[in-house]
């Protein structure tokens, strides 16, 4: 039932809008719309229950268990939520003056200071909205660095093969062509192949570490030596840096440039898919190319935003204000609650989870893609072995799961390894939540051995079942129309 | 320890069935020189109730303003069950809804959300939400490149018209692709674009020009008249629009004789809190034959094993979980929480009341306007219609007079200085139906006060 | 059974190649190539009257959960695209080599068909694949 099959002319949410009716009739004809939109005409009660209702049919994290690799979907704390949404905070116009704002600039201030410590880096800007714009605004940070010192001729950005789709998309954006390296056999980066690749058109090369097969890059250190030796620069994705918050910082390890995904370390929320942070760090060789604005800090404890006048190299602005601020407040409140002790736990805990949960699979004669190697804080199971001998794929593990309460694993990524579940299951689980999930894969392969049809017709007790995506691609049916 | 459930016991039992003695050694692949950060400079942790303090005596370090500023952010009424519903767990902690079986509810309010967008905007394909309304329009400029295949240039044309921080915002996103920006000139009179000086570009091709209404002066544009002329070129057109005044102005689907080719903007009025700033949502709607150009994720109905309704993500092959280096954006995250609690703002407010505000918000404007424009020395930059917002030049440097405001509790407008140093101390000033004629004659008050040192002038001439 | 025609030359990106004997060659994607990719959704075919050069991504082919470039294997004048898989491309996976054709290219250079794979070969390139 859809908000619009509802709908009755004349119906209205009356205490919704101004009571008098203003007139618009000074503003020319010409300029007015004919017909009116056609809006929902529903009462206020039918509004909240209709949304209500909507959002019982999703999984969240509030209400299942979540383990979807590379998402890091951890417990999102109310008092964080509460909190970013004081009156003062929600009612302050981003155009407002900065004396007027000294209390949300120094979360934030405070904020970009401690996001630097805990990676290493020397610099944060927070304005970055989501982690594939801080990738964006990384490499702009990289093309700038090499344009500065007249190092044109570099048109590369080199990507591992199991990395994910925003590195190549974003070089892309960037004005670069895109070199995927492959893995080894081990799941660290092939070290002869990235000799190969690296030369003169080198500008940097895009990793995540721990890496998106959930082990951690032992010679990043070497591969950081060899690619600066070349001329580029290093650039991190943040996506899996909950694996080593306060353990290893990517600093340190040599990166030039971070992104952070606020949404998944910090423990802001999804939201459904988005709104997320991507907050950026650089070494001192990218400081004067950060986006703005970033907060800064003058005599007397009093803070404002740094502009164009203050910055003159920076790569621009990524947003028309200063990010997403309520998202920037959520992790300030986390990272307060956390301090420095909490830090290092998540990263504990986080990786006990996946150690755990990666032993009890494979006990139970489930195969994982790096058997030989620690999981970081997700890993990788293969059925491969289930769809060969019983025709059940990792599509439909996926869709029983749901079936049994869990939200599925990232399935199909990444591609390099065949019928993947990539495994993340976070440090806000409890070990019952763990072995229940063991309890269910194992359930779903028994029942794959007795009646393979049954587990590939789920899911059955969700409010839909699997939908025919072939149709909705082929027949596009994007809006709802008044006789459709 | 803050949000990690396990008992002594329990850690116990899982490092023993992983078969290690201790936690360190889960890190022993870290080379040793990594491992050991120095975090001395984070604080302790502490208890939600101590950061509850903390960020509370924050807050009240922000004193409110009295808000007559818009100039991309606009402070509308935002009815109480909007947030209320939209911070439900199962909104709030809910992931991408890649798993459709499991996310029936945020992918039907999406579908939903599309509809309402193509409603206002007379576009039929919306997608599910971009980051605001600057990167929305960085994306309709490289989706107009894309899409255009009669025009093959990289040229666009933006006008001064045009929000200042989106054309930045823009630039730094397009340029790194050879994308070429281009002014095109205001008439000084009435604050839109020049349609006498237009001429001078048509020998030139373009792939797109922009169109923004109402403009950054809050002046309206001859709309019809320019997306006809871009289209004569063989450009596609590209509409930015405040979504709340497409409820009584003309929709971009329908401009001039074909309409739009894409219309964007920033869906902060639709139910979003200003928030110092964000987070907010840029929204993007496209006529059918390009809508695999679209950016961003898109929701279709479709049907389910068993003949039942239901809703997916789909042509999800232009992105870049699939489409890798060739997909029509990189963005992944989007503002997916913003668009829900969009989607229930509109149904509270339906066309009805959506149209109420918008002509509230007009007509406060032109209060404001009155009053302020009453005292010696303030008047309007420009003639011509407008929607709620308006230039008002003063007769001292705007940078001051708006600190002085600011001093009395008041938000005084936008200094359009900043920008546009070649008109003078010019303040942009916004009225949205939340400002009364009492606040309305105080700002007027404090203006007269501030500029002529005597409040009842002001008082006695409204 | 995966289906490979002896009478079609083949390239490694699994596009089949027809010599029409007029000096035009019909290109399309093989029954290998449909397969892997699954339901086909949309094709987008290169404008008619285009120059291409050999080894240039002229058209996408995509499903549900892919989208891949198809690349002519020869330089030459596309004389004609297959307008009917605009509204089926599912043609491609219904039938590869026949209605699901997707360009007709004027060769510019026959030397160029001299490196394609002969049936036997591309047999084996899938074999090899796995």
């Amino acid at each position: 039932m859809l908000i619009y099959d509802i709908s009755r002319p004349g119906r209205r949410a009356f205490a919704q809008a101004p009571y008098r009716e203003p007139s618009a009739d000074s503003l020319p004809r010409r300029f007015r719309r004919q017909s009116p939109p056609r809006l929902p005409q529903v009462s206020e009660l039918e509004v909240v229950r209709h949304y209500t209702r909507l959002s019982q049919k999703n999984f969240s994290i509030d209400t299942h268990f979540y383990p979807l690799g590379s998402c890091t979907m951890k417990y999102n704390p109310r008092g964080a939520n509460q909190l970013a949404m004081l009156p003062q905070f929600l009612g302050r116009h981003p155009l407002a003056p900065d004396t007027h704002g000294q209390g949300v600039l120094a979360c934030l201030y405070e904020l970009q200071q401690e996001l630097a410590v805990v990676t290493g880096m020397d610099e944060v800007a927070l304005s970055v909205m989501a982690g594939a714009q801080g990738e964006l605004a990384g490499v702009a940070m990289i093309r700038a660095y090499h344009e500065a010192r007249g190092d044109t001729a570099r048109t590369e950005i080199l990507v591992p093969d199991a990395a994910h789709g925003t590195n190549p998309a974003t070089a892309t954006m960037c004005g670069y062509k895109v070199r995927e390296i492959p893995t080894g056999a081990d799941g660290d980066v092939d070290m002869a192949a990235l000799d190969t690749a690296l030369g003169p058109q080198t500008a940097g090369i895009m990793l995540t570490n721990p890496s998106t097969v959930g082990v951690f890059e032992r010679r990043i250190q070497e591969i950081a030596a060899r690619v600066h030796e070349a001329g580029g620069l290093l650039y991190y994705d943040g996506a899996n840096l909950n694996a080593i918050l306060g353990k290893a910082r990517p600093g340190d390890m040599g990166f030039d440039v971070i992104h952070l995904n606020l949404h998944k370390t910090f423990s802001t929320p999804h939201g459904g898919g988005g709104p997320g942070a991507g907050a950026v760090g650089v070494n001192q060789r990218l400081l004067p190319y950060l986006p703005l604005p970033r907060v800064g800090q003058e005599k007397g404890d009093r803070y404002r935003w740094l502009t164009e006048a203050d910055c003159p190299e920076s790569i621009g602005r990524l947003g028309t204000f200063g990010g997403n601020i309520g998202i920037l407040l959520r992790a300030y409140a986390y990272l307060r609650m956390l301090g420095r002790d909490g830090m290092v736990r998540v990263a504990d805990y986080s990786t006990l989870s996946a150690n755990y949960l990666m032993k009890r699979l494979q006990a139970e004669g489930f195969t994982v893609a790096y058997p030989e190697r620690r999981a970081s804080h997700e890993f990788i199971v293969s059925l491969k072995k289930e769809a060969k001998e019983l025709g059940v794929n990792a599509m439909d593990f996926a869709k029983r799961l749901l079936d049994l309460g869990y939200h599925a694993p990232t399935t199909y990524f990444p591609l390099l390894i065949p019928e993947a579940l990539l495994i993340e299951p976070t440090e806000t689980e409890s070990k019952r939540e763990l072995d229940g999930f063991v309890e269910a894969m194992v359930r779903i392969r028994k029942e794959a051995e007795e009646d393979p049809d049954a587990v590939k017709g789920a899911p059955y007790r969700l409010p839909v079942r699997r939908l025919d995506d072939v149709r909705a691609a082929r027949d596009l049916d994007l809006r709802w129309e008044e006789h459709s | 320890m803050p949000f990690v459930p396990h008992t002594p016991e329990e850690i116990q039992e899982m490092l023993d069935t992983i078969g290690v003695e201790r936690l360190d050694e889960l890190f022993d692949e870290i080379p040793s020189a990594l491992l050991g950060a120095q975090l001395d400079a984070i604080p302790e942790g502490m208890g939600e109730m101590e950061v509850a303090q903390l960020m509370r005596a924050r807050a009240a370090q922000d004193v409110p303003l009295t808000c007559f500023a818009g100039a991309g952010a606009y402070e509308h009424h935002i009815p109480a069950a909007v947030w209320e519903v939209t911070t439900r767990g199962e909104f709030y902690s809910a992931y991408t809804p890649y798993q459709a079986e499991a996310s029936q509810g945020t992918l039907q309010q999406i579908y939903e959300f599309q509809t309402m967008i193509s409603e206002l905007t007379g576009l039929y394909a919306a997608n599910a939400s971009l980051y605001d309304g600057a990167t929305a329009l960085a994306e309709a400029v490289l989706m107009a490149v894309r899409a255009n295949r009669k025009v093959k240039s990289k040229r666009v044309l933006i006008p001064r018209s045009v929000h200042p921080r989106y054309r930045q915002v823009v630039e730094t996103v397009v340029t790194a692709q050879g994308i070429e920006l281009i002014d095109a000139p205001l008439d000084d009179t009435v604050g839109r674009v020049d349609a006498e000086a237009l001429g001078r570009f048509e020998d030139q091709p373009f792939a797109a020009v922009v169109i923004p209404q109402p403009n950054f002066f809050g002046a309206l544009e001859e709309v019809d008249r320019l997306t006809d002329w871009a289209h004569g070129l063989g450009a596609l057109a590209i509409g930015v629009c405040n979504p709340v005044a497409l409820a009584v102005l003309s929709p971009p689907g329908e401009w001039g004789s074909a309409g739009v080719d894409i219309v964007c903007g920033e869906g902060q009025p639709l139910g979003i809190p200003l928030a110092s700033g964000g987070p907010y949502f840029g929204y993007m709607a496209t006529r059918k034959e390009h809508v695999r150009q679209l950016p961003g994720r898109v929701v279709g109905r479709t049907v389910d094993l068993d003949g039942r309704t239901g809703f997916t993500l789909t042509l999800q092959a232009r992105e870049q979980h699939i489409r890798r280096s060739k997909a029509t954006s990189n963005i992944c995250t989007n503002q997916g929480l913003m668009a829900t609690a969009a989607t229930i703002y509109m149904a509270l407010l339906g066309s009805e009341g959506l149209a109420r505000v918008a002509a509230m918000c007009h007509e406060r404007t032109r209060e404001l306007v009155q009053r302020l424009t009453a005292i010696d020395g303030v008047e309007r930059l420009y003639d011509g219609p407008f929607f709620h917002e308006v230039p008002l030049r003063l007769p001292r440097p705007a940078a001051e007079v708006l600190k002085q405001l600011a001093a009395h509790g008041v938000l005084g407008g936008y200094d359009l200085g900043r920008d546009y140093a070649e008109l003078g101390s010019v303040l942009l000033v916004c009225a949205t139906e939340m400002r009364t004629s009492a606040e309305i004659d105080h700002y007027a008050a404090l203006l007269q006060e501030i500029l002529h040192g005597d409040a009842a002038v002001a008082r006695s001439s409204g | 059974m995966t289906q490979v025609p002896n009478d079609l030359k083949y390239t490694q990106n699994h596009e089949w190649v027809r010599l029409e004997g007029d000096g035009q060659v019909t290109i399309g994607v093989t029954d290998h190539a449909q397969e892997s990719l699954g339901d086909l959704v949309f094709v987008e075919p290169p404008e008619a009257g285009a120059i291409v050069r050999a080894e240039e991504a002229c058209a996408v082919v995509e499903s549900v959960k892919a989208a891949s470039d198809v690349y002519t294997p020869v330089s030459g004048e596309v004389v004609e695209i297959n307008e009917t898989l605009a509204d089926s491309p599912e043609l491609i996976n219904t039938d590869p080599y026949g209605e699901g054709w997707i360009m007709r290219i004027q060769l510019a250079d026959a030397s160029e068909l001299d490196t394609l794979l002969d049936a036997a070969a591309y047999q084996e390139l899938i074999a090899d694949e796995g």
